[in-house]
């Protein structure tokens, strides 16, 4: 294998790694609220919801973590990974 | 129906952690394909303004003393500040990238803010060594904005400055009206909430 094919092949590779990180960033995000709802279940008050008050319904940490993760991964990541890949094929 | 301090904190936490994460992916795929798409561009500036204006109304109906007044509207100031300037170099109407030290800035004064304005020992409740916490994270943190500045093509003091958003997020997450933090409680805090 010539030098200039193996140091184009660790490119694409260090590339697609960018990709993948990008990628994992929103469902690493999930993952922890959904730990933490594991962690902290009395935090979750839909699973208890009798006789909370609003702000206990609305805001819950663990939810708003999943959440968050959600919107990064569903809006924000699929076009950064479109246009990471679009700018690594035109070089 | 006012919300509890805690609930405030971790709708902003929510907030810090979405800018976090972008600055994140920035870092990673470089600035000529985060700004790619122009709604991209401004997206966590336009967060970090939205949470600066934001903070107003948290100043006026969160106030149980002046130097908490004083702390939440330096909060709002700067993080406008920073969020606009950030805003006005994507959008070209700022040219001196120098406008990038309001980051820094913002840093500054607001871990210097919550410094100053916790009245209380580290172990007093977690509230208490949550502001110290935050406040020494944020004052030392500004080094990774300061260094953007001047590096700004450096990925490992671009990842420091989004993980510092991240970090932020998880300290305001861990916020509680009145909490133990390490098994210590003051007795003065007042009656653990849940």
């Amino acid at each position: 294998m010539s030098t200039q094919l193996a140091t184009e092949r660790a490119a694409v590779r260090r590339r697609s790694a960018r990709a993948h990180t990008v990628y994992a960033l929103g469902p690493a995000t999930m993952l922890g609220g959904v730990l933490w709802a594991f962690l902290q279940p009395y935090r979750v008050t839909l699973l208890h919801p009798r006789g909370q008050g609003f702000w206990w319904l609305a805001i819950e940490p663990p939810l708003l973590v999943i959440l968050a993760g959600i919107v990064f991964a569903f809006l924000v990541a699929p076009g950064v990974i479109e246009d990471l890949e679009a700018a690594e094929a035109e070089g | 129906m006012q919300p509890a301090a805690e609930f405030v904190h971790w709708m902003f936490a929510t907030g810090v952690l979405l800018v976090g994460l972008c600055l994140l992916a920035q870092a990673i795929v470089g600035d000529d394909v985060w700004r790619r798409r122009a709604w991209r561009a401004y997206l966590w500036p336009g967060l970090a303004f939205a949470m600066g204006v934001l903070m107003w109304p948290v100043m006026v109906f969160f106030t149980n003393s002046t130097v908490h007044m004083l702390a939440h509207g330096s909060w709002a100031q700067v993080l406008m500040l920073a969020g606009a300037a950030e805003l006005g170099l994507v959008r070209g109407k700022l040219h001196s990238p120098y406008w990038r030290l309001t980051m820094p800035l913002m840093f500054f004064v607001s871990g210097s803010a919550f410094l100053i304005h916790e009245q209380n020992s580290w172990f007093f409740a977690r509230a208490a060594f949550l502001h110290h916490l935050i406040g020494w994270t944020l004052v030392f943190g500004s080094i990774f904005p300061l260094l953007v500045v001047f590096r700004p093509r450096s990925a490992v003091w671009r990842t420091g400055f989004a993980l510092v958003f991240v970090v932020l997020s998880v300290m305001l997450y861990s916020d509680r009206d009145t909490a133990p933090i390490f098994g210590h409680l003051s007795p003065e805090a007042g009656a653990q909430h849940r």
